[in-house]
């Protein structure tokens, strides 16, 4: 396939464009995604193409549009609902946990869910601490939903597709940072299998574990540890809900030490999950306690230097890899 | 539905005052000047995220102050900076809020969206939309339970009135009699949804009938409209216990926020409401009836304007915030335990 580069908003278009010109039940509804072309341009131009029947802008109504996709998926359709943001989502939550991730083991298996929700989630510059934050270890918790987080174009189409095409609902979270990003997205149909990470660099020394936008600072960490004779292997986790353990295990047997870096908040997150895993299942390969960067336990702040002070850094994530390799 | 009513203490039965005029012509151009000066500093990468402004609208926010008064409680959503700095957060505190600086209404850690001053009765500026109308209602319960005649004074956007917690709140609003308005700023688009586009019942002053709640429909681009239907309101929560629901009519001459070029309204439509521009009404009617001359509202103007230059100055000069202000304010604890590892 040819090297094609474009944006990571465009991938996803092209995923949902896709798959709606192949299946006449799936639709887009959420707020702004029709007229104004989506509130961060992912549904550009698909009013125009696909019409005001599956193109739908929705009041500000979260719970009530959440829960139209959610009877609507039960009733034989294939919902893409957008929310703007997924800190808004959480009016929503309730169709999603509740309804959405519950009514396939309810109905003693009758009724499938097959809908995406779809959003960017996590910080996005100074927006203060109501317009910030990362919810994919909330939506892990919840068996019944399955949880991605892509961190570059190509895994989004490829993901995205696979998620469209899944019976289970889906949590997808893209990031307001990202959408502009570019990658090499080849011309032509392809999928990416949900529930498995990827080693984006093979290293010897150390295991580092990220995913969404910090996948960025995992690799630029990565980068510079290289330059000090320190050679990471870096894994994108790219699904959270199954998380590819086994992927993390084998890293670890290479390894031997593992550092994960993710935006959320410490308590309850995607990090302490896999510390779980990890100890239980490679116990004996470990020669160093895991470490981790995360947001700091806080709400974020507007000012700039409080948005500093909180989100994890390639310094503090390379402070972690020595740290846990016991170099100064 | 009710509009008029009789029973009502501050309402204007004679018209205008001279020093009502007054009050509102510089209240309002304490606004405007700040606001435009909020998005030229934004434009110079001062102020950051996301940034809504108020121009257009300041006759909602200046009837109000002067038929409320002082101990009533107000609460709004993201579209803050002229809500906080009418309640009496001084323009230098905006202004610093803006920056992100420490001097700042919130310390610089809420921005734009989260003004607050517990001090003037301000309970901020909330980014959810929505969620600040139960939180109006229980302000309101909190004045009742207390056994005070304050009232509370509940801001939204017309894209808000769609949110479920209206229902929920005005249906526990009116079941528990409780001190409040709720005042939609209906501002013709929530983002780049026109209010048609969002509904089939385009007056939105009738979701209010559905609960009986006593409603209004109000100019709100002439401050004595919005006066009267404030002080009507305002004496029915004080002194009856009766909700209020007012769809105040406005226009917000900017976009959404600084990041919304608004391509989806005309330009004719945008002049159609410059033209009956509030500020301009106003200063129209004073000189008519003399209550001020030309040069009076010209010196009114440039003291205002040094005013905004101060508070920019301030902000200016202000220092951000310290790092370790991270784990400051987030439990009234002092020594609690964050996970630091
Ligand atoms: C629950 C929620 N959903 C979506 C958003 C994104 N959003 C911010 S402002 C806005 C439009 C609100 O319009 P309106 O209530 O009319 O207020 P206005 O901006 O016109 O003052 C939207 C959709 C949000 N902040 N919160
Ligand atoms: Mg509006």
């Amino acid at each position: 396939m040819s090297e094609r580069i474009i944006a990571f908003r465009d991938a996803l278009k092209e995923a949902i464009s896709e798959e709606m010109r192949l299946d006449e039940n799936i639709f887009i509804m959420g707020e702004e995604v029709a007229e104004y072309n989506g509130a961060y341009k992912v549904s550009q131009g698909m009013l125009d193409e696909f019409g005001a029947k599956r193109v739908i802008d929705t009041p500000i109504a979260e719970l009530g549009f959440a829960g139209i996709g959610v009877g609507a998926a039960m009733n034989g359709l294939r919902p893409i609902i957008e929310f703007m943001t997924f800190n808004f989502a959480l009016l929503a939550i309730d169709q999603v946990v509740n309804s959405a991730a519950k009514v396939h083991q309810m109905s003693g298996g009758q009724f499938t869910c097959p809908i995406v929700f779809r959003g960017p989630s996590g910080s996005a510059g100074q927006l203060g601490a109501q317009h910030s934050q990362m919810f994919e270890n909330w939506y892990a918790n919840v068996p019944g939903l399955k949880v991605i987080s892509p961190s570059n174009p190509y895994d989004a189409k490829g993901l995205l597709k696979a998620a469209i095409r899944d019976n289970d609902p889906i949590v997808f979270m893209e990031s307001e940072v990202m959408y502009g990003d570019k990658g090499n997205v080849p011309e032509g149909e392809y999928i990416i299998e949900i529930g498995k990470a990827e080693i984006k660099k093979e290293g010897t020394d150390v295991t580092i574990v990220s995913f969404n936008k910090l996948m960025k600072v995992a690799l630029q960490a990565a980068d510079e540890l290289a330059k000090e004779g320190i050679s990471a292997e870096v894994i994108d986790l790219r699904t959270i809900r199954p998380l590819d353990f086994p992927c993390i295990v084998n890293s670890i047997k290479k390894t031997n030490r593992l550092v994960i870096v993710e935006e959320s908040w410490p308590f309850g997150s995607i990090s302490s999950e896999i510390t779980y895993q990890v100890q239980k299942h490679a116990f004996d390969y470990l020669d160093a306690p895991i470490k981790r960067v995360t947001g700091k336990d806080v709400p974020m702040g507007y000012a700039p230097t409080l948005v500093d002070a909180y989100l994890p850094t390639v310094q503090d994530t390379i402070n972690a890899v020595k740290s846990a390799m016991y170099v100064a | 539905m009710p509009q008029t009513k009789e029973k009502t203490t501050a309402k204007i039965m004679d018209g205008f005052t001279k020093e009502i005029c007054l009050e509102w012509y510089q209240q309002m151009m304490m606004m405007r000047r700040f606001e435009e000066k909020a998005g030229q500093m934004y434009g110079q990468q001062k102020i950051r995220g996301f940034c809504h402004l108020y121009i257009g609208q300041e006759a909602v926010v200046a009837g109000m102050m002067t038929a409320i008064k002082k101990g009533d409680k107000v609460i709004t959503a993201y579209r803050d900076h002229a809500h906080a700095i009418a309640m009496g957060i001084t323009p230098r505190e905006v202004m610093a809020e803006l920056y992100g600086k420490s001097t700042g209404c919130s310390k610089g850690k809420g921005g734009s969206m989260h003004m607050f001053s517990k001090e003037h009765g301000f309970f901020g500026g909330h980014g959810i939309v929505g969620a600040q109308i139960p939180m109006g209602a229980g302000i309101a319960f909190a004045e009742k339970y207390k056994g005070t005649d304050n009232i509370a004074i509940c801001f939204m956007g017309d894209g808000a009135v769609r949110q479920g917690a209206l229902h929920e709140t005005f249906t526990m609003a009116m079941l528990w009699e409780l001190p409040v308005i709720f005042v939609c700023e209906n501002n013709k688009y929530g983002m780049g949804t026109a209010v048609e586009r969002t509904t089939n019942v385009p007056y939105l002053y009738k979701i209010a009938s559905a609960y009986d709640m006593p409603a209004a429909q109000v100019d709100g681009m002439d401050c004595l409209a919005v006066h009267n239907a404030f002080a009507e309101a305002a004496d029915r929560a004080r002194n009856e216990k009766i909700p209020t629901f007012l769809e105040i009519n406005t226009y917000r001459y900017k976009g959404h926020s600084m990041s919304d070029p608004a391509k989806y309204r005309s330009k004719e439509e945008v002049e159609e409401f410059r033209h009956r521009d509030p500020i301009d009404a106003i200063a129209n009617i004073i000189k008519q009836k003399d209550f001020a001359t030309e040069e009076e509202l010209t010196k009114i103007e440039d003291d205002i304007k040094l005013v905004v230059e101060d508070s920019v100055k301030f902000a200016e000069e202000s220092p951000y915030p310290d790092a370790s202000e991270i784990y400051k304010d987030i439990y009234t604890q002092a020594d609690y335990p964050y996970l630091m590892d």
